[in-house]
């Protein structure tokens, strides 16, 4: 008839004191994913694409590879038809580093990125005809982390212009996300005007949460590019690139140095972090922890000792003999005639303008100068 | 005036009816329409089932062999004992504090926060005990030279059913076991127990028994299931149990359980221009890996692939150690291997079933021989490390099979026995086969051509029972909490019928356990399993429909306010109006 509480904590004790014996118990983890969103759409947004896939080439150096990061952008900014540079997306002004590079893999584009999408997959609710590529196949033993960025207020963010994801539905999914043990620790940062209102409400163990801003404030974005004409990153991203830039995978910062990102003075808005979920203390949480894929191994000290021949493999190997099907004939393409440009009537927009100026003409002038014209 | 008051009277039979069909055919017609479509769902049931109450039985065969017994005690045997264990297993205190701590930040809805903690779990091990004495022929068996024959014989005379196991006793006199060993555990189910000679002189059966009792409680712990297992198979619902080190490592070592596993072999190359290689990996698979995959049928579907990555390199420079004349790569610089490696592993898009990846890595010319160092520098003997529930990477040095005069590439034919060899163990580990260190006294067989003893797929399918029923117990009762918390998620009637067969499934596994048939238990967790999960992800029971109270009163006010306030205001004159008119009544009575 103990007090549970009293009870809980002599566990908690002998769990932690067990703790610091050995690589395997400290964080209990043994595989790490990665879902980042990016959920503004058009041109002047492009700050929010950057700061998606500054995260992303963060996360994949540090190790997590490309099955296990489910990426989704709600527009192509690298392709868009207002990029001077196309290809590439910046995140420093004079185009100093380029986020987009030539490995990157967007899970979900354009469309398909909405509040829909974003519940499905973290909750698994897929339908069967899903890729793996576009699945979060996390289990118990996984440590996720899931940066949401573009333009939100209190209590809400904003997807596609067009929908949004309350905070009390985010957190239903993370509690759906645990009672299904889908996850063993999860790291929510949030760079999103009035960030702080989207995690006040998780009650699920064992969630961490970073957002850009408190209740009330804006998050502002750090430069504009005048090649460009947008502004690039946002200032919190920025500098947490800045920040893990400096780690590699071998690194022992912890937890409480990204608590101190940007401080008020670069940042102006104040960053906001909550940590009352989560079990262990974040000082012994490592960087790495979330954004690396640091793997534990075992030597193997056994083997068996195998004495059967191999038996052939009876039938002749059938080899099918396999031929590369030409599908573009791109050597016909490159070596044609530039085609003669249809001529097309012009379209409604100038025809309008004609019709203004010639309207204003008349107006100003009088209609008698009609007759000079027809 | 008749008029007027015709038209009056009209005016408030017009208004009272209005009130009528408002209230009596418009509010039950906008109550169904509004309403979600909700099957009925066993709660009942899954609340039952909530509190998980597993009794495991195992059937152990006592033989006594001729020279053990004296022949009074022999009168009294055949004889059957039942031995109870009783266990509770605290739930998961984690998540009672946890739930007691955000009982106030959780928003107020109708759930009863009593009904679907994870309880407590009660185990129940019972051990039914036959005791009897040995057959002529298996005496004839218990006479051969050696143990491992005596065990072969043994199996020809009688195969025992999965869960079941037979010791049989042997006397002191006995050459089968050398000196130091008293029992010796076979490849199938039966296990030989030396007596010692101060057991049996001038004893009655009951003290004989009390005397063997302890040995034969280490047998069972070995050779079937014991409560150290069972909580890690749990592990669900009781995360946060200190245990000791090693379940604990192991429980995070093995895949759980799924309905089917992919096994991928992949040959990394990194320096095609020097060494051509060949892999003769269907025969491998067929000879070596196959029989594995298919005794282990029962639990789980298998499928292989494999392939060959040319110029991928190791993600770790490997260091020259000048004592051992050899590269080295050391435990710590390991975990840093997989995962370059990694990105360039395919996978198979059209499953979600978790992948075991095997890696056989042959070094380059110019980093031969390569071996790998433990953490005190000493060479490991199988050249291998595996990462938990991910898989594992052997490294095989070719530089041996030519001199240094040769002309590049090189033709090497890669030994697969030896490769094969090491990639069971791995497998073997993966997929949750505790490597257990035995007590002192024993002598375990090595496990046959197979790789997997019987008793250890006994012990795989108990531990995978149970999960697959803890697992699907709380995938149904959070599916119902769920569904009990959210008001607006339409549960069809596919979802219905799927969680009503996972209950059923749960309720034969459950009574299947208790009786001690361990094929048809695994075989009802397994169904149970698949139609929870199968009704928990539905992608049609997403929520996205929560609405706040002021979205709620937004809608419905433009809609009904214009509507009442004239009926209100009506009715409110009617009813001042009769008021009068009483009131008129009295004042002219008096």
């Amino acid at each position: 008839n103990i007090n549970p509480c009293v009870q809980i904590i002599i566990h908690l004790l002998s769990v932690i004191s067990q703790n610091s014996a050995g690589q395997f118990f400290s964080s209990g983890h043994t595989n790490n994913w990665a879902v980042l969103v990016c959920t503004s759409r058009f041109w002047f947004n492009y700050r929010h694409v950057a700061n998606t896939l500054s995260v992303y080439r963060s996360v994949k150096r540090l190790g997590i590879p490309d099955s296990h990061i489910v990426l989704m952008l709600a527009d192509d900014m690298a392709c868009n038809h207002r990029n001077p540079k196309p290809a590439t997306v910046f995140s420093h002004k004079n185009m100093e580093l380029n986020v987009y590079g030539d490995d990157v893999e967007v899970d979900y584009r354009g469309y398909e990125v909405t509040v829909e999408n974003f519940l499905r997959v973290l909750t698994g609710r897929l339908p069967p005809s899903t890729p793996r590529s576009k699945r979060l196949l996390s289990d118990d033993r996984s440590n996720i982390l899931i940066y949401l960025t573009g333009h939100g207020g209190n209590g809400f963010l904003k997807f596609q212009d067009s929908e949004e994801i309350s905070n009390v539905e985010l957190a239903d999914a993370f509690e759906q996300m645990w009672q299904k043990r889908r996850y063993n620790e999860l790291l929510f940062i949030i760079d999103t005007c009035q960030g702080a209102s989207m995690y006040e409400r998780f009650y699920s163990p064992n969630i961490m949460a970073l957002a850009s801003s408190q209740v009330g404030e804006d998050s502002l974005s750090h430069q504009p590019d005048l090649a460009i004409g947008v502004h690039l990153m946002d200032r919190y991203t920025f500098y947490m690139l800045e920040f893990l830039e400096d780690i590699h995978p071998a690194s022992k910062t912890n937890m409480n140095d990204l608590f101190k990102v940007c401080p008020k003075s670069q940042c102006v808005s104040t960053p906001g972090h909550r940590t009352d979920l989560f079990l262990r203390d974040p000082g012994s949480v490592l960087i790495t922890d979330f954004f690396g894929s640091v793997r534990k191994v075992e030597l193997t000290m056994d083997a068996i000792n195998l004495t059967d021949p191999i038996n052939p493999v009876n039938g002749e190997e059938q080899k099918e003999v396999y031929s590369y099907a030409d599908q573009l004939p791109v050597s016909e393409i490159i070596h044609q005639k530039p085609k003669q440009k249809d001529w097309h009537p012009p379209d409604g927009f100038i025809l309008g303008l004609w019709t203004l100026i010639l309207l204003v003409f008349f107006k100003t002038y009088g209609i008698k100068h009609l007759k000079h014209i027809f | 005036m008749a008029i007027t008051e015709v038209e009056r009277r009209r005016g408030q039979l017009a208004a009272l009816s209005i009130a009528a069909v408002v209230i009596i055919v418009g509010v039950p017609l906008w109550w169904r329409t509004t309403e979600t479509y909700r099957a009925w769902l066993p709660v009942s049931q899954i609340k039952d089932l909530a509190k998980l109450q597993l009794h495991l039985s195992a059937d152990v065969e006592v033989v006594f062999a001729r020279g053990t017994v004296t022949p009074e005690q022999q009168k009294k045997v055949p004889l059957t004992q039942t031995q109870d264990e009783e266990h509770t297993v605290d739930g998961d205190l984690l998540m009672q504090f946890m739930i007691l701590r955000s009982q106030n930040m959780k928003p107020a809805r109708s759930f009863d926060s009593q009904t679907f903690f994870p309880e407590d779990t009660t185990l129940r091990y019972r051990y039914e005990t036959k005791y009897r004495t040995a057959t002529i022929m298996e005496e004839d068996a218990l006479k051969k030279p050696t143990a491992a024959e005596a065990d072969l014989s043994l199996h020809m005379l009688s195969e025992s059913p999965c869960g079941s196991l037979v010791v049989y006793v042997i006397p002191e006199s006995s050459s089968l076991l050398p000196e130091d060993v008293n029992v010796y555990i076979g490849q199938r189910r039966t296990a030989l127990v030396r007596i010692s000679a101060q057991m049996r002189v001038g004893k009655t059966l009951e003290q004989l028994l009390a005397q063997l009792e302890p040995q034969i409680k280490q047998v069972l712990q070995v050779m079937s299931f014991s409560h150290t297992d069972i909580t890690v198979a749990l592990s669900d619902r009781v995360r946060f149990r200190p245990g000791n080190k090693e379940s604990i490592a192991d429980s995070m070592r093995a895949f759980k359980s799924s309905p089917g596993y992919e096994i991928t072999f992949s040959l990394l190359n990194p320096d095609p221009k020097s060494h051509q290689l060949h892999w003769d990996i269907e025969g491998a698979v067929q000879t070596y890996i196959q029989p594995l995959l298919t005794k282990l049928s029962p639990l789980a579907n298998f499928s292989m692939d494999s392939q060959t990555l040319y110029y991928t390199m190791l993600g770790v420079t490997p260091r020259f150690d000048s004592s051992f004349e050899a590269y080295t790569l050391n435990a710590d610089s390991l975990a840093h291997v997989i995962n370059p490696v990694e990105a360039r592993l395919g996978s198979n898009a059209a499953s979600s079933n978790p992948v075991l990846n095997f890696l056989l890595y042959v070094p380059d010319i110019r980093h031969s021989p390569l071996y790998i160092h433990d953490h005190r520098k000493q060479e490991v003997p199988s050249n291998a490390f595996h990462s938990p529930r991910w898989g594992g990477i052997m490294v095989y040095n070719v530089n041996g099979f030519y001199g240094s005069e040769t002309e590049f590439p090189v033709h090497v034919n890669i030994n697969m026995a030896k490769v094969m060899g090491v990639f069971l163990a791995q497998l073997r580990l993966l997929l949750g086969v505790q490597s257990l260190s035995p007590p002192p006294g024993f002598l375990v067989a090595p496990c046959g051509s197979t790789g997997l003893a019987d008793w250890e797929l006994d012990r795989l399918m108990w531990s995978r029972s149970v999960e697959n029923i803890a697992t699907a117990t709380t995938t149904i009762t959070s599916l119902a909490q769920l569904l009990d918390q959210i008001g607006n998620i339409v549960i069809n009637d596919n979802i219905a019928q799927q969680v009503s067969s996972a209950v059923t499934s749960l309720q034969l596994a459950m009574a299947e356990l208790e009786v001690g048939n361990l094929g048809f238990a695994l075989q009802y967790s397994k169904e149970a399993i698949l139609a929870s999960e199968k009704a928990f992800f539905d992608p049609s029971l997403l929520h996205l429909l929560y609405f706040p109270d002021d979205q709620k009163f937004a809608i419905y006010i433009p809609l009904f306010l214009p509507m009442c306030v004239p009926i209100l205001l009506s009715m409110l004159k009617i009813v001042s109006e009769a008021r009068q008119r009483r009131r008129e009544k009295q004042a002219k009575k008096e």
